[in-house]
């Protein structure tokens, strides 16, 4: 079975290499639930992203973005505040596979240094296709695998477990 | 000539695991895991409401093994109730193998040998690469992915690339496994996804298997998928030591003499000299002369990178008869309790004590933020662990440089960072 792979379309916010785990859920607030700790991912490097940014917005980093610890809330805190996929030169392994656990799409695109902040972006995570409507132009990534774009459209792993345990994804 | 079944030690543990005869780089398989651990951060919390939602069990609890090491000991009522549901979780779902406040999981499970050469498992923390110090293949994964193994059983991986790094000759005194990660850091970059580094040569024969965990743990820092050194008889010796009625059938896990490496680097170890990373990324390392006169407040020996027995006697080697210096506070959470219990035994405790080093409880502490010893904006640390991210040891204005245990002990005695060679050749030359 193929899922869905709707085209996503939102604001560019730029970020530059290796955006670690620190950065986007720091310690200092990884004990507070997550409408709060995600108040502060990425302040360190930009103060006005958790309040400005708007739902289906993009996040696009350079190489290794989401290095360092496995702490999940990197991934969530992104999810939580809106952010509709991300799109990185090279992504840090676990990042990668949290980020899609949880049902945020992340896409490999080599030249993902190519994109300005701001610009209006429209991704098609199956094709592997980056469309930059402000300059015009058109980027290709890695096709995100169809099974990795089967938990994105049941909303993470573990809906994804219920289908398979008992037959519909949980509500 | 490449026979077309020539595997590395990591294809071999993966197509064993997958129920293969040969897996190839790049292939996606669906591995059975041998042995899961967690902590108390990303574990239970994480892991209990999913498994109630999904109203699923464990998949085989005995070979679950958990450690409370991240909120230890509870500096507040919030990770007071994180420990005790930690606790609950193990009892609940009748896991044995729960250490309670033991130390940092990484070391945990070396010291109680439940890792095993061929073994795949998957850890909730990064620094689970640490496993490889025994030929096992364990890679990291994160809470909801943990959940998935728990009740499965299984986890999908893609196959990494081996890459071959071989160090020869031998370290001088004073120059760690710490140093060699630190330089690999800097001359590989930390972007390396995907791919296994299997540590080879004989001056990676000669290190402890405390040392050993040292290059599969930093494996985390270069990015890459784990890290991993075949069994020899060290290997064995460590395991029986730690319980385990290991054959030597065990050292049958070796890779293949014309396995395909995708890449083979080559090391000088005499030629290595102390690595220093500067803030805020383990890539910025130099030799230490490149950093040396840099004013601290404070030295950090801690975290499963750099507090283990090893670690410890390596900053007594430097700290012997010698003080602090004014201004500094020296801090030390050695990795578990038995390297405390070990330390204390050999006088190494005594040491450190009498250099006016401020001892805390075992535990992650201040290397992730968590524990006590964080830092203020405007301090200057050097620290023994694997990472200097901006804000992760405390205030994101706090600068730390990252240095092995000898020159983390060296800069406590100067007030500055320097080599810890000196002080070394001066012992040898009294």
């Amino acid at each position: 079975m193929n899922a869905a792979t709707p085209t996503l379309s939102g604001r560019a916010w730029v970020f530059g290499d290796r955006i670690d785990t620190d950065l986007l859920s720091p310690g200092y607030a990884i004990r507070k639930p997550i409408e709060e700790l995600a108040k502060h991912c990425l302040e360190a490097v930009r103060p006005e992203f958790a309040r400005d940014i708007v739902r289906g917005d993009i996040v696009v980093g350079g190489e290794g973005f989401g290095i360092g610890s496995s702490r999940e809330q990197a991934a969530q805190a992104l999810r939580y505040l809106g952010v509709s996929v991300v799109l990185a030169k090279s992504a840090a392994r676990i990042f990668y596979r949290n980020a899609f656990n949880l049902g945020l799409p992340v896409m490999i695109m080599p030249d993902a240094g190519q994109i300005a902040d701001g610009a209006r972006l429209e991704v098609d995570l199956g094709a592997g296709l980056v469309r930059d409507a402000t300059s015009g132009r058109e980027f290709r990534g890695e096709p995100v695998p169809d099974f990795l774009l089967e938990f994105v459209a049941d909303g993470g792993l573990i809906p994804n477990l219920h289908k398979r345990l008992h037959g519909k994804p949980a509500a | 000539m490449i026979t077309p079944t020539a595997m590395t030690l990591s294809e071999k543990i993966i197509a064993r695991a997958a129920g293969r005869e040969r897996v190839r780089p790049g292939e996606i398989v669906t591995c059975k895991v041998d042995l899961a651990m967690m902590h108390d951060s990303g574990g239970p919390r994480r892991v209990q409401p999913q498994l109630e939602r999904l109203g699923a069990k464990i998949w085989d609890p005995s070979k679950v093994v958990m450690a409370s090491d991240h909120f230890v000991p509870p500096p507040d009522v919030d990770s007071a109730e994180i420990l005790a549901l930690t606790r609950r979780f193990a009892r609940d779902h009748a896991i044995d193998s729960f250490y309670d406040m033991q130390g940092i999981c990484h070391v945990v499970l070396q010291e109680h040998a439940h890792l095993l050469p061929g073994m795949f498992a998957v850890g909730g923390d990064s620094h689970s690469p640490s496993g490889g110090a025994v030929g096992a293949f364990m890679v990291g994964i994160g809470a909801t992915e943990m959940t998935g193994v728990l009740v499965t059983g299984e986890i999908w991986v893609r196959v990494p690339e081996s890459w071959l790094i071989e160090w020869r000759g031998e370290l001088a005194a004073g120059v760690a496994a710490k140093d060699i990660m630190l330089f690999l850091c800097a001359e590989l970059g930390m972007s390396n996804d995907y791919k296994v580094m299997q540590y080879t040569g004989n001056a990676v024969a000669a290190l402890s298997m405390n040392e050993r965990l040292v290059l599969c743990n930093m494996s985390a820092e270069l990015g890459a998928k784990t890290g991993i050194i075949a069994p020899d008889a060290s290997t064995l010796e460590a395991l029986r030591k730690g319980g385990q009625a290991v054959g030597n059938d065990a050292l049958s896990w070796q890779s293949d003499p014309d396995a395909r490496y995708e890449r083979h680097f080559e090391f000088d170890a005499g030629a290595l000299a102390p690595q220093v990373a500067a803030p805020h990324s383990p890539a910025n390392s130099a030799a230490v002369d490149q950093h040396a006169g840099v004013r601290i407040d404070q030295a950090y020996i801690g975290a499963c990178t750099g507090a283990k027995l090893s670690d410890l006697r390596m900053a007594a080697q430097v700290l012997r008869g010698r003080k602090v210096a004014r201004g500094v506070r020296l801090l030390i959470a050695p990795a578990s309790t038995r390297t405390t219990r070990e330390a204390a035994a050999d006088g190494t405790l005594e040491i450190l004590t009498s250099a006016g080093a401020i001892m805390l409880p075992s535990g992650c502490g201040a290397c992730a933020g968590y524990g006590a010893g964080v830092l203020a904006s405007g301090d200057v640390c050097i620290a023994s662990t694997a990472r200097n991210f901006k804000g992760r040891m405390g205030s994101p204005d706090a600068l730390v440089y990252l240095g092995s245990p000898y020159t983390v002990a060296a800069s406590a005695i100067r007030g500055t960072i320097g080599d810890p060679r000196e002080f070394l050749q001066t012992r040898a030359a009294a």
